[in-house]
């Protein structure tokens, strides 16, 4: 009986099915936000925002309101929500496009003011829903369909690290960096969305965790070499843990 | 009716906008509309609300866009070129049919421009800087006291029709100073927010989006989007008309550009010559069959705008070659002057007939 609990569809995950790709880490981290929403009690008083991209879909994806904005522009309409209802959890769901590129300058300002919206950032270092091209996440020397001959920093610019970037705002309480690769790390993964949620609850700051997420179809692999890929490749970059906790109280 | 009162047309603006209920403005510093952010600010605090300086334009309408989501009324402001980072924001607001105010006083353009009055943004405003298929309301008031009266009208229009509505005004109404009274409309109640996100109480998951991507959807959605812009064509038109029954000729302008007309007209009729004003105030919808009518008896129309031939273009679309329509336009910061149209519909009378649109 234990057993058949735990694969239960949250309550906060609607009864659709995804159309993630075969492999994609998407499918996780969705079910981890709809599992930690259920736990914690606040699905009728949760509003997420959708961004532009692959995980545009969790639109349909979330059993509680849902708000899509344009892309990258989830840090404004969160703040937008928060401002109108400052009694509820607003949640963002954004790719590494959305965020680290287009919407930068918005997520680092939301950050600054410390708005109290938690930001999931899935970090899968290449655009997904147009096909593989290069994203800022984009490791040197990987291959995309913009940088045919692999990231070259002379001419593309290095990968972003968002969480450091943003770890020095005073506005920023919580902020996490965790991955799909591994039931463990899936299990530390729901911690820190769990934590940042709550940051947001305890009227702490900004939170962000940024998850090191599998592409298989853009990535052109079979789903065991990404999860390989992102542990020997993208988890040496850019390290997993807790970047900033410093103002948790609980 | 309340006290009268000597104010700013940007404050004026501000505080029907407070008295219509909004208690959320988002917005970013432009010339010259800084005194209604101003105002904003400091009526916001006094009376419980949200005043936002967000890190860009881009961001305040996307602010206004998750307000709006969660059932309040949201306004922001700014000039031409604010106006244009803000027309990918518009773009959604219109397709997830969320209603708002967004004030443009306008400068001068194209790019940085200027900061001197300006009409250069009426095209922007009636078809839509952004991307799709879709349409704004514009109110264009002509002085103070109807930028009051037009904002708290533009909170109404943009909930009973869930769009977002624009104030269009330049700089001469912004910084004027005129006698306003803040009075109640005489409106009737408006349908019930039953879309609005948050506050769920057992009721199923609402979504506020623009993308329909199923088969079919999107085009029952623009589709459902016409029929609504077709009741607002049946039941918004607003205009006024200023000497129009024996007019000859017979000037078409809207807001700081209809001042100067009616100057002209009050000359005119002095001067015993046979001069009316026809105002639109609801720029789109467009007042076309009123100006049809009017253009059925008159001699000529001549268009006065601070803009190079833009509303020029929506008055020959009414008229439909019925008269000749001459264009007096200033662009670049100019203000048309009393005397400059008085010889241009002394011109018009004398010589006129001749169907050719110039520009000064």
């Amino acid at each position: 009986m234990k057993l058949l609990r735990a694969y239960e569809r949250p309550e906060s995950l609607a009864d659709v099915p995804f159309r993630y790709c075969p492999g994609c880490g998407h499918g996780i981290v969705t079910r981890l936000v709809a599992e930690v929403v259920d736990e914690l009690g606040i699905r009728e008083r949760t509003v997420g925002v959708a961004p532009v991209g692959c995980a545009v879909f969790v639109e349909e994806y979330f059993n509680f309101d849902m708000v899509g904005a344009a892309h990258g522009r989830v840090c404004p309409v969160a703040t937008g929500l928060k401002r109108a209802l400052p009694d509820h959890v607003i949640l963002g769901y954004q790719g590494d496009g959305g965020l680290a590129a287009i919407g930068l300058a918005e997520v680092v300002h939301a950050a600054n003011r410390g708005e109290r919206v938690t930001m999931i950032y899935v970090n899968n270092a290449v655009y997904g829903m147009t096909r593989g091209q290069m994203a800022p996440t984009t490791l040197l020397g990987q291959r995309t369909t913009t940088t045919p001959s692999g990231r070259e920093p002379r001419r593309d610019g290095f990968p972003l690290k968002v969480c450091e970037l943003l770890a020095g705002l005073e506005g920023v309480a919580y902020i996490a960096r965790g991955t799909v690769t591994s039931p463990k790390n899936v299990r530390t993964l729901k911690r820190y969305i769990e934590r940042a949620i709550r940051t947001q609850m305890e009227d702490e700051g900004f939170s962000l965790v940024e998850v090191l997420s599998p592409c298989p179809s853009n990535w052109h692999m079979k789903p065991l070499e990404a999860i390989a890929w992102v542990e020997e490749r993208m988890i040496p970059f850019y390290g997993l843990g807790e970047v900033k906790a410093c103002t948790q109280k609980s | 009716m309340g006290e009268r009162t000597l104010m700013k047309g940007n404050e004026a603006l501000g505080e029907a906008a407070v008295r219509a209920g909004c208690r959320f403005y988002f917005g970013y510093p432009i010339t010259p509309q800084n005194e209604l952010t101003a105002y904003m600010a400091k009526r916001m605090d006094e009376v419980g609300g949200v005043f936002l300086q967000s890190e860009s334009e881009v961001a305040a309408i996307n602010m206004i866009y998750g307000a709006s989501a969660a059932g309040v009324r949201a306004m922001t402001s700014s000039s031409g070129p604010g106006i244009s980072l803000m027309q990918e924001g518009i773009s959604y607001l219109a397709g997830a049919e969320l209603p708002c105010v967004i004030v443009n006083v306008m400068r001068g353009g194209p790019g940085l421009g200027n900061i001197a009055p300006s009409q250069g943004d009426y095209f922007q405003a009636t078809r839509g800087g952004g991307h799709g298929d879709y349409r704004t309301i514009v109110l264009a008031p002509y002085r103070v006291q109807e930028m009051a009266d037009l904002t708290t009208l533009a909170f109404y229009l943009a909930d009973k029709y869930r769009t977002p509505v624009v104030v269009l005004v330049d700089a001469v109404l912004g910084q004027m100073m005129e006698p306003v009274e803040f009075g109640e409309l005489d409106l009737p109640p408006l349908p019930p927010k039953d879309w609005t996100v948050g506050y769920m109480m057992g009721r199923p998951k609402r979504l506020v989006t623009s993308l329909h991507l199923a088969p079919g959807a999107l085009e029952r959605h623009n589709l459902h989007l016409k029929e609504k812009y077709e009741r607002i064509e049946s039941e918004e038109v607003r205009w006024e008309g200023v000497c129009l029954e024996d007019a000859e000729v017979v000037l078409v302008a809207y807001g700081t550009s209809a001042r100067v007309c009616l100057g002209a007209v009050r000359k005119g009729r002095r001067e015993g010559r046979k001069v009316g004003l026809f105002r639109p105030i609801t720029l789109w919808p467009f007042p076309w069959k009123a100006l049809r009518e009017v253009a059925e008896r008159v001699k000529a129309i001549l268009v006065v705008e601070m803009s190079l031939g833009q509303l020029v273009e929506d008055v020959r679309l009414a008229v439909e070659g019925r008269c000749p329509v001459h264009l007096l336009g200033r662009p670049g910061g100019g203000v048309p002057t009393v005397r400059e149209v008085s010889e241009r519909v002394g011109e018009t009378l004398d010589g006129g007939g001749d169907e050719v649109v110039e520009s000064l």
